[in-house]
């Protein structure tokens, strides 16, 4: 069964709505996969949907800290929206720091806090009125 | 529940390692925030068995105490063993360039953690959450 997990290009940020439980394999994929599109696109900020991801342990803690890292390298802001609550606690007990990644609760906030950070040109505004596009660069778990 | 024994000798065994331990820790009436302690336990112990000794198990199953019923999963590798697993235990220790807080955290996840290991015999950490505390 091949599991998609796209990244879609919402104006100057990349939306990446991560469903599935991921393997390791796939948690790295996804981290290059990412990478990759904010080169491809000069996106200026990242959000990653986690609000179906079950557990957050220090490989995928690892990943999100480590794509914040590197995106702020190529001058873009990640932000983590839509953890659940059991998984904050978790997150918490196992002492685990999100470094580098502002989280939020959901999308709206999310986009929201991505806009302030840089001023939308007319592009910008254009390309997000056409809504959600595919960025052509997607993955498949193995 | 009989207790079951799984297999831990590839990355993706991680995984459905996880999977069983949510199921069977739903199974026994575990609370979502306890489901998710018990899955991300079995997500740390079980990839420090792949990185560590390549191949191990973990068995899952139940104990009773009293009038308590609990969860327990036992890790366990013939692996290279831990020499000091004092330091091990501390929060920031790895020799695997990770974050050093599969072990200390997962013994914050769980009510009862005991680690064995013997230099080139292997580890068994072994945890129990239990259901009526
Ligand atoms: N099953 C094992 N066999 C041999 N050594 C182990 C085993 N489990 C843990 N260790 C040793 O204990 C150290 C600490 O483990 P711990 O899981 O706390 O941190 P880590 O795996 O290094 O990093 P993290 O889990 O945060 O990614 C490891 O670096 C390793 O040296
Ligand atoms: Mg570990």
């Amino acid at each position: 069964m091949a599991i998609k997990i796209p990244i879609l290009k919402v104006g100057r940020v990349l939306v990446v709505p991560i469903q599935v439980d991921m393997d390791d394999a796939t948690v790295l994929q996804l981290q290059d996969s990412i990478l990759n599109e904010l080169e491809r696109t000069g996106a200026r900020g990242v959000l990653i949907d986690i609000s179906l991801l079950e557990m957050v342990d220090s490989f995928i803690g690892r990943m999100l800290s480590d794509i914040a890292a590197m995106a702020r390298i190529m001058d873009a802001r990640t932000v983590v929206v839509g953890m659940q609550p059991a998984v904050a606690i978790t997150l918490v007990e196992l002492g685990l720091e999100l470094g580098g990644v502002d989280t939020v609760l959901n999308v709206d906030e999310g986009i929201k806090l991505l806009r302030g950070e840089f001023v939308l040109d007319d592009d910008d505004a254009a390309s997000a009125n056409e809504g959600f596009s595919f960025s052509g660069e997607s993955f498949h778990r193995s | 529940m009989e207790s079951r024994s799984i297999a831990l000798e590839q990355e993706t065994d991680i995984a459905v390692a996880r999977n069983e331990v949510r199921a069977a820790a739903a199974g026994m009436g575990f609370s979502i925030v306890d489901q998710t302690r018990l899955t991300t336990v079995a997500s740390e112990l079980a990839r420090n068995i792949i990185k560590y000794a390549v191949r191990g198990r973990v068995i899952i199953g139940t104990v009773q105490n009293d009038s308590r019923k609990g969860l327990r999963l036992i890790f366990e590798d013939n692996g290279p063993g831990i020499a000091n697993t004092e330091l091990a235990m501390r929060d920031g220790f790895t020799t695997g360039g990770g974050l050093g807080k599969g072990l200390p955290g997962s013994r914050r996840l769980v009510d009862d953690f005991k680690i064995e290991s013997t230099p080139d015999i292997g580890t068994r950490v072994t945890v129990v959450r239990w259901l009526i505390r």
